[in-house]
Formats: C-alpha cells, structure tokens, sequence
C-alpha cells in the first residue's frame, strides 16, 4: 500500500513538473504583484489582469503581499518571476522605493516590468507606469466642490482628512489636486498641512477607512463645528466622516467629497451621503498591463506614456448626480456599470 | 508571619520604652515612601492622577473648546472600541499571558453579525447571538491551547490573530455592509451607537456600556473567588495549582470572556462606524496593549487594577484630541504616547521596590 501511495505521488509530481515546464515552454508568462488580496480595488485588478490573460492565452501569476506595506513578500514574488522565466511584471509596489533594486535586477533578466496604479519612486525605474491621474482626481472633486458652493465658496470652512502620517504620494496628489481645484495655494505641492489660507480647519488622518474617518472628523468638528466642506482620501474614510457629521446633526448641510469609485462608495453618493467623488479603473489598468506584456513577448515594443505625462494615464471620471458647469461629469447609473469591489 | 513581625516590633518598642512605633516606622522612612506604599496599594491611582492632570493642563490650555462637556464625553466616544477590548486585554495580562487576536476577533464577530443577516436573511437579534457566540468560541480556542495544550500565550494569540484575521477577510470577501442598509434592515446591530444627550454632553450606550463593563470587572476580580484565582494564576500558577485552585478552567474562562468582550467591542464597533467594515480594528490589538500598561497592570501578571486601564484608554484619548485640538502634528501623539508606555513601565518598577 505504502510502495503504491509513493509510486503514485512521484507519478503524478512528474506529470505536475512536465506539464508546467510545458506551460512555461509554449506560453508567455506574466506575473501580478498587488498590495493586497484583500482590497477590493486590487481583488479587481486580478480579475482584470486574469480575464485578459485568458484571452491572449498567457500564463498569469498572481501574488500579494499579506499586508499594505508588506514590501519582503513583495520582492520575493519578482525574484520568484524571475526564476520562473516570465516576459513581464505587473506590480503595485508597497514601498515605491525600495522595491527599485529587485526592480532593476528583473529588468536585466530581460523582462518588462509596468507599475500599476502606484509609480515608483523615481517613476522611470519601471519600464512604464499605468495609473490613474491621482492629482487630476482630486482636482476634479476641487472644482465640483467650489462650484456647489459658488459665491459661498469664498468664506467656505474645509476640513481635510488625509491618509497616513507619512504622506504617501498617493495621498498628497489626491489632497493638492483638491485644493488647486478649489483655488487655493498648496504652497508645496509635495507636502499636505503647510497651506496657511484660513478657509482650511485643519488636516486629520483616517488610515483610509471608516473609524479613522469619523475619529478625524470629529476632532476637526470639535476645533470648528461649522465645517461645511469634507475632502476625503477615499469612500470609507467619507463614509465614517458622515457618521460623525450625522451624530450632531450636520449631515445634511455639509459637502462631503471622495475619490476612488468603488461600489458602496458609489451608492453612497446615490444616496446623497457623498455629494461627488472622482472614479478610477482597476481593471482597465490590469488588462491594458497585460496586453503590453503581450506586445513585448512579441515584438519587444515598450508601451508610451500619455502625451504630456510621465504615466499612462488610465483615466478618471467624477461622478456625480448634481453636474456643476464647467466641470465634466457621468452619472451614477454610468458610475454603477463600472464600479469595483 | 504578622505575628512574628508584630513580636518583633513588640521587642523593639520594649527596648527603647517608646508604646507603639507602628506608624513612626514608616515616617522615618519619608513621605517618599508613604507616596510609594500608597501607590503600590492602589495601582489605578498612577494612572487616575496622569489623567486627572492631562485633563487639566489640556483644558488650560484649550479653555472651553476642551473643557466641555461635549468634548469630554466625545472622548469617551472615541475610547469606547479600544477601552472595551483594553477590558478583555486587561483580564488575560492578569494571568501573565497577552492577547495579541483581540482586534481580529472583534472584526470577525462584528462581520459574523453583519453576514449572518444580509446574506443568510436571519433576524438581526439571532445574528448578534451568533456573533457574540463566535467571539467566544475563538477565545474558547485560545484558552485550550493555552491552558491544556500549554501552548505560551504569546505563541497562541500570535497564530489566532492570523487564522481569524485571514478568516474574517475570506469570509466576507472584504465587502463593506454600508450604514444605510444596516440602519433600514437590521437597526439592532447599531444599538451601541444610539446617543443620550444631556445638554451638551453626548453619551453613546457604547461608551456607557465600557463604563459599566469595568465598573463590573473590578468587583468580580476583587470580590470573587474566580477574580482572586485569575490573579493568583498570574502571580504563580504553580502556587496556585498546588492551592487547589483549577488553573485550566480559570484559564479557558479567562480567554473565553475575553472573546465575548471582544465580540461586544465588534457590536459596538458596528454602533460607531455605523458599518460592517472588515477593514477596521487592525491596531486594536496593540493600541488595548498599550491601554493596559499605561493603567499600570503589570506585564508579569498578578498586579494592577482592570480600572487603570479605563484611565489608561482614556489618557490616549485625551492626549489625541487635546493635541489634534492644539494643532499639533498627528506625530506628536504617537510620541508621547511612547513616553507615557516607557513612563508607566518605570513607575511599575519604581512601586514594586516598596514590597522589597
């Protein structure tokens, strides 16, 4: 019985062996490397990137590190790529800098290496960037909100709540890009909490999700009850911010604003607890990622950024069921056929 | 023991003709001392007096912006999640073990409730029930491998954390329940969040719920036989197994209670948040750990009052949004939350001195 088990094992680990070398052999393969697997914005990129996969017929591997900002895992799945003799690399790094040498040895074993959604610290450290325009993001939600408000928009009390601390850049872009298109002067446009115009209460951070959302925004509320404009990194945090608001009775007279587009985040906005918020494409990056992968096991031709950006720019939208003027929107129905997570 | 000492004093005071130099004793020894015999008696009062004084140097600072009923009661709101788990926290560090799964079984049970209603259709009250039941059963899983497998606490809670955390996101997918279905369909699971105002003070049931909930504990570890065995287990657990004491049930019913409270903080964390987020409470782990040693229970087990760390909850809150109200870098408070973790280790040391 023992000798049969073992003979089996050992047949069919050989028949395992011969069919993968034969998949790596005859196929392209191609690797995805997200954050996380929990996050529904990068449990959408898989499905981009594997429904795309399938029909150009690669071999796609997908990894995740355990946690945001897991960056060891992360680097043991680019060297795992390497070995296994994939074309191309698709990553959303946890740390944007660190990652650069694993990076550049992946790129020297001839592999093509394109950042989604998060560009690497510098950006031409990969081969080319696929996100979405996190600045113009926030721009959009900026000029919305001032436009709601109109003349109002000139004594308007603003509360931010920002991501982290540390300010990662996805962070700053979406909070600058809100200001500008409020009309107000960022001062460094690198750095979030050194404005001094006197319309901003202050800046809090959420973690990005609902309890941080509503902790911030109840000590913003606490330093000046009369805030009547929220800007939120994302929908959790916005969804937490209106529990606060909610609590003292404000949340029908205050302009909570958000960015990401995901699907409790957009019937929120249906809802009416968000009042607009600006929509990025998971998917699209994932399967656009895939498709370059494609092209360059075949012709070895490297993807363009978008004219006059150091990305390719996958596309934001505002969405939103109270258009202003000037400021280009869809609506939510739009928003919901294209939602995430 | 008392009565040889008492013999011995006897003894002195005979020799140098002084009637009873009881209390001189400890003068002698300077107000220093008293100060640290008092301490050592009463160890909620290390942390009651931190935030006794933080309140007011805040509310000198702040005036009426801090010093409000609203804002005062606001930081009980804020504390009530990390205050509620610090409770469970607080128990399993009396047995000189620590519970690293706290925050990963509060968010499971809260996305059991969540769950059980929207995707199985059971009335939100059976729900609540199953998730208080799910809390209990993974502290019921600790306490086995703590107590009959003799696993050490930190090894045990570390893997819970990870089974329950990877549990929690398979199972509901990471899919938010948002506060507007939960409000229409299943009010129940908001209960903790309903809000008594009283003038400008705000109460939630849940903050007021963290009160009673420690207000309980206190008794029971004071005035019950099962409080004074999980401190005995946690000063030796020898000693105490060759007293007669059952260490494995006391142990399993340690960290069972400590699952259903952390349950309780996943149906309050529903009240506060207003949804099932499965996202939330990653740091609850931690941020109870450091709750309960600023209160001053001792790491080591044995020693502290379950009161300290309500205080201790409540000083992190009051630091937070006394420093958010100055305007100072969000940095400042992880800052001088460390100062006060290193600070309230020292003191711990400093006490203990008056028993040697």
């Amino acid at each position: 019985m023992k000798k049969f088990l073992a003979g089996t094992a050992i047949a069919l680990t050989a028949a395992a062996l011969a069919s993968g070398a034969q998949a790596a052999s005859h196929s392209v393969g191609a690797c995805l490397i997200t954050k996380t697997d929990t996050n529904p914005f990068f449990v959408k990129m898989k499905e981009g990137a594997t429904a795309k996969a399938e029909e150009l017929g690669i071999d796609l591997k997908t990894f995740a590190g355990k946690v945001d900002g897991d960056h060891e895992t992360q680097v043991q799945a680019i060297e795992t790529c390497i070995a296994d003799g994939a074309k191309g690399i698709l990553i959303a790094a946890s740390d944007t800098s660190s990652i650069v040498p694993a990076v550049q040895q992946a790129r020297e074993a001839g592999l093509v290496v394109i950042a989604l959604d998060t560009p690497l610290n510098p950006i031409d450290a990969a081969d080319a960037t696929f996100a979405t325009d996190n600045f113009l993001a926030g721009e959009l939600i900026g000029k919305w909100a001032a436009a709601q408000l109109g003349d109002a928009a000139a004594d308007a009390k603003i509360a931010m709540l920002d991501l982290a601390v540390s300010q990662p850049t996805v962070g700053v872009l979406r909070d600058q890009g809100f200001l500008t298109g409020f009309g107000i002067d960022v001062m460094d446009p690198n750095k979030w909490g050194d404005e001094e115009d006197p319309r901003i209460v202050g800046n809090d951070v959420t973690q990005g999700n609902e309890e941080g959302g509503r902790r911030a925004m109840e000590s913003l509320l606490a330093s000046d009850p009369m805030i009547n404009v929220v800007y939120t990194i994302n929908e959790p945090a916005a969804a937490g911010a209106y529990e606060a608001l909610k609590a003292i009775g404000r949340e029908n007279d205050v302009l909570i604003v958000s960015v990401d587009g995901g699907c409790p985040g957009i019937q929120n906005v249906a809802d009416g607890v968000i009042g607009a918020t600006s929509q990025q494409y998971p998917l699209k990056m994932a399967s656009l990622g895939i498709e370059a992968i494609a092209k360059w096991a075949e012709d070895g031709t490297k993807p363009e950024p978008t004219e006059g950006k150091d990305f390719f720019d996958t596309g934001v939208a505002l969405v939103t069921d109270k258009p202003a003027e000037g400021v280009e929107s869809i609506s939510v129905q739009e928003g919901t056929d294209l939602c995430w997570g | 023991m008392s009565e040889t000492a008492s013999k011995g004093q006897d003894y002195e005071s005979s020799l140098s003709g002084a009637t009873s130099g009881v209390a001189e004793f400890e003068r002698r020894k300077g107000a220093l001392y008293s100060v640290q015999h008092a301490l050592h008696t009463n160890p909620a009062l290390v942390p009651l007096i931190v935030l006794v004084l933080s309140i007011v140097v805040f509310g000198l600072l702040l005036g009426s912006k801090f010093f409000s009923p609203f804002a005062l009661t606001l930081i009980l709101q804020q504390v009530q999640i990390v205050g509620i788990v610090a409770a469970a926290q607080s128990l399993v560090i009396l047995t000189a073990g620590i519970d690293l799964s706290v925050g990963a079984i509060m968010v499971l049970s809260s996305v059991v409730m969540g769950q059980f209603t929207f995707r199985y259709g059971l009335p939100p009250a059976v729900a609540v029930l199953c998730g208080l039941a799910c809390g209990t059963l993974m502290g019921f899983i600790n306490g086995i491998l703590v107590a009959k497998v003799k696993l050490p606490p930190f090894i045990v809670t570390l893997g819970m954390w990870q089974i329950v955390l990877a549990t929690n996101f398979l199972y509901s997918a990471n899919e938010t329940i948002r506060a507007q279905d939960i409000e229409a369909q299943a009010p129940l699971f908001q209960f903790f969040g309903t809000v008594i105002a009283i003038g400008g003070a705000r109460l939630t049931y849940g903050a007021i719920f963290m009160v009673v909930l420690f207000l309980f504990l206190a008794y029971v570890l004071k005035q019950t036989a099962w409080g004074r065995h999980v401190y005995a287990i946690g000063d030796d657990k020898e000693a105490a197994e060759l007293s007669g004491i059952e260490t494995d049930k006391v142990l399993i019913s340690v960290y069972m209670a400590s699952g259903l409270i952390c349950a309780f903080a996943g149906w309050a964390l529903v009240g506060r948040i207003g949804s099932v987020s499965p996202t939330s409470g990653q740091l609850a782990n931690i941020e109870s750990i450091t709750a309960v040693v600023i209160g001053g229970i001792s790491l080591f087990g044995g020693r502290g009052d379950v009161l300290g760390s309500l205080f201790g909850a409540l000083i992190v809150g009051v630091f937070t949004l006394g420093l958010r109200l100055l305007g100072a870098d969000a940095q400042w408070t992880y800052l001088l939350i460390g100062v006060l973790i290193i600070a309230a280790v020292a003191v711990d040391q400093w006490i203990r001195k008056v028993s040697t």
